[in-house]
């Protein structure tokens, strides 16, 4: 292949010639191309090794995977560490991320909970997505055998498969889901487009017609106070000057005045005085630290309206006591930290991110850890630029 | 004694303004600052996973500034160099090619404007009125005018197989998005966009190139495109199996359904966007549009369905683009019930919601392109509401 088009590649360079037969393209290619279609001498050819790294899609007939194998017991260990702080411990989901296991016989509920085991057609899939999307924000980090693994664990989870499972090409492609044979193509053509089509009525079509439901009952619309602002400012011609700026900071500062939780120690402004303290911090470890942080973004804000997410805030977290932020499910791990007194000074955050599951076992945070020194200290720096 | 817009002498009538150059990327003016997307937080887990909204109740004419076009991201923003981005084609070709952003620009251009519609835009409203605003219930939507090149000029030169039946575009981003799609489909219509309203495409708009499927649901259209596979077979990838499937009332669900049906929304007045003047001269708007064809005509009704009125198309009509159409009259200053409804080119009239909910029951989320409904009170404040 690399020879032929090389090759034509040698033709004189004139983006309009060379045509199929120039290019020593089969009949089939000639074939599927409409009549019309010019063929531009562009492009290289790829190499094996280019192909193989991007080439990483499977398919319900098991083409595509990898060798390898993975078992439940695994599968089990790397979905606490990877998966379960978004997902829940037993695929329930915390929060609205998605649900991975139940839902079996829901689908006609009012409330249908569509889950690997109740809805999706095929395991190809569950194998695809974690590979190519998980885990969320360290995509593609998981070996062959671990994405095995953590698709039989996910199949357990749904009682799908017995807790001595493994998975391998052969078991995978052969696995038949449960709601496969759900689906059926779009049909809208033979179901819809009849009834809705034709010269609808234009004139006294009804009676009466009555309100059945209002939005305002339900009440769920984000509220929107500068664009009423400025709605009445462009009614009445008066501007007020009201800036989306304005209100906004007006709601931040509304929300800021949450009490703190009783009990906790407040995050306290002089730990973070104590980080800025002297010369301050150096604006370039600093910049440093920002996009080191861009790893920890997906689960953790910090800055102004910073809430806890997948992980807490982390404002004030610098020589701030550990497993505190008000409003957030700590592991056990992090509530016996708290028990103990441990203080987040730079020594202990730099040991507790070199290393997260060794500094704190079973801790929830799905993190692999920083290597690098000078990433460490670069994001302890950032992270000390944030006061509570 | 007279207006003072009038009789005072205004700071800009008076005292030079800002030079050339002090601008040299313009923006609107500050008195716009409330023209934004917008998001609904509960909706989805995280802001890196999630939806905003283009604000249709602040725009006119048919086309979407950039800055304005909602966004849907998997795994955030990818900020891509174009100078480290590829395209390959692989799979079912006689040549397995690589192509630089600058070989991409030497094929043919052509520029279409085109809708990009989310497939799950309205899905907040399936079981009944939920928010408050045509930005909400129908923002997942924007028009521009792409410039890029065919698709079908690119696959010819890689010459794809007679067994070459389906291709899989997949996007650079983290989430490593894949999606099917027919070869008739990729061969017709479908192009690689490098061009949106005549500047690059905007990063959250997959910056340096994504894939225009015209017609079809956003969700195909792949953003930071930088690989197609031609296979025999479809997928069947999570966007294509547990999302993007329109279960229906009897537990089964249909699948591939790409074509948007025709819809339209009234955009003024509507709840972010109420009448402000009272009694008297009045221009209503709204957008329509159709997947599979134009829209040569739309009605809408004040009073609730009981009587229609053809509304005046107004702007350039192209195919699987946005329409704007207008219906200019003088409001009595009582309660109205407003309503709009598209005839597509195929002669399919847009239904209302409840022929929709006849038809697939209340669990599809996807596809719902039912009639909208606005009630208008005295003071000319509109809420969205359903009626029978």
């Amino acid at each position: 292949i690399g020879g032929a088009y090389v090759a034509a590649n040698m033709m004189v360079p004139q983006v309009h010639t060379p045509v199929a037969a120039t290019l020593g393209l089969t009949a089939q290619a000639q074939q599927t191309a409409p009549a019309d279609t010019v063929v531009f001498d562009l492009g290289r050819p790829a190499t094996a090794a280019e192909i193989a790294a991007w080439d990483i899609d499977i398919r319900p007939d098991g083409a595509g995977l990898p060798d390898g194998s993975g078992d439940v017991w695994t599968g089990e260990d790397l979905y606490i560490d990877n998966c379960a702080v978004c997902h829940g411990d037993f695929g329930e989901a915390i929060g609205r991320w998605p649900v991975l296991a139940g839902g079996q016989g829901s689908l006609t509920n009012d409330r249908p909970v569509k889950t690997i085991g109740s809805y999706w057609p095929y395991l190809s899939t569950v194998y695809d997505y974690v590979n190519r999307a998980m885990p969320f924000g360290n995509a593609q980090s998981l070996t062959d055998d671990e994405v095995y693994a953590v698709t039989a664990y996910l199949l357990y989870l749904n009682d799908l498969v017995d807790d001595d499972f493994v998975l391998d090409r052969e078991t995978l492609s052969t696995f038949e889901m449960p709601n496969r044979d759900a689906f059926y193509m779009d049909d809208r053509a033979d179901t819809e487009y009849a009834i809705f089509t034709g010269e609808p009525c234009m004139e006294n079509c009804k009676d009466t017609v009555e309100i059945t439901a209002r939005a305002a009952v339900v009440d769920v619309t984000p509220e929107d106070e500068a664009a009423r602002i400025a709605r009445q400012a462009a009614a009445t011609g008066t501007d007020i000057g009201v800036t989306e700026a304005d209100a906004s900071a007006q709601v931040a500062a509304a929300e800021t005045d949450d009490p703190v939780e009783e009990g906790t120690t407040p995050l306290a402004a002089t730990a973070t005085d104590n980080a800025l303290a002297d010369a301050g911090p150096d604006p370039e470890l600093v910049a440093a630290g920002e996009k080191v942080f861009k790893q920890c973004s997906a689960c953790h804000q910090v800055g102004d309206g910073a809430r806890n997410r997948t992980g807490p805030m982390l404002n004030g977290i610098v020589d701030h006591p550990a497993g505190v932020v008000e409003g957030f499910r700590y592991s056990k791990v992090f509530g016996q930290f708290a028990e103990d007194g441990l203080v987040w000074t730079p020594e202990e955050l730099s040991a507790f991110l070199a290393a997260p599951r060794d500094y704190a076992p079973r801790t929830k945070m799905s993190f692999r850890g920083l290597e690098s020194d000078d990433d460490l200290a670069a994001v302890i720096a950032y992270l000390g630029t944030f006061a509570q | 004694q007279g207006d003072p817009a009038i009789t005072e002498l205004q700071p800009w009538m008076q005292q030079l303004g800002e030079g050339v150059d002090a601008r040299p990327y313009g923006m609107p003016s500050p008195h716009e600052a409330h023209v934004k997307r917008r998001s609904v937080e509960w909706l989805t887990a995280d802001p890196v996973s999630s939806v905003n909204f283009t604000p249709l109740h602040d725009l006119d004419g048919i086309i979407t500034p950039n800055g304005l076009c909602f966004e849907r991201h998997h795994a955030g923003i990818a900020e891509v160099d174009p100078a480290q981005h590829r395209l390959m084609i692989n799979g079912l070709v006689d040549y397995e090619l690589v192509f630089t952003m600058e070989d991409l620009a030497r094929f043919p251009r052509h520029n279409k404007v085109y809708f990009l519609e989310c497939a799950a835009n309205s899905g907040m409203e399936w079981r009944g009125a939920q928010l408050n605003g045509c930005q909400f219930t129908h923002g997942m939507i924007h028009n521009v005018m792409y410039t890029g090149v065919m698709l079908r000029d690119v696959l010819a030169t890689a010459g794809v197989q007679t067994a070459g039946k389906w291709i899989l575009p997949e996007g650079a981003d983290a989430s490593g998005m894949t999606r099917s799609i027919p070869m008739d489909k990729a061969l017709d219509d479908c192009m690689i966009a490098t061009h949106m309203n005549g500047e690059r495409l905007r990063p959250e708009q997959g910056y340096p190139i994504r894939l225009v499927v015209p017609g079809w649901e956003g969700n195909m259209w792949v953003k930071w495109l930088r690989r197609i596979e031609v296979g025999d077979q479809p997928w069947h990838h999570r966007e294509e199996t547990s999302k993007y499937t329109d279960l229906l009332a009897d537990g089964a669900a249909r699948r591939f359904t790409w074509a948007m049906d025709a819809k339209s929304v009234i955009t003024n007045p509507s709840p972010q966007a109420p009448l402000t003047h009272g009694a008297g001269p009045t221009v209503l708007t709204g957008v329509a549009w159709s997947g599979r064809g134009s829209i040569p005509r739309v009605d809408v009704t004040i009073d609730g369905g009981k009587n229609w009125h053809q509304a005046r198309m107004d702007g350039p009509s192209f195919d699987k683009s946005m329409h704007r159409f207008y219906f200019d009259f003088d409001w009595d200053g009582k309660p109205m019930l407003l309503q709009s409804r598209a005839h597509d080119s195929t002669g399919y009239v847009q239904p209302t919601k409840n022929q929709l909910r006849q038809v697939r029951g209340e669990n599809s989320i996807y596809h719902n392109n039912g009639i909208q409904t606005w009630a208008v009170d005295a003071r000319g404040e509109a809420e969205n509401v359903e009626i029978g």
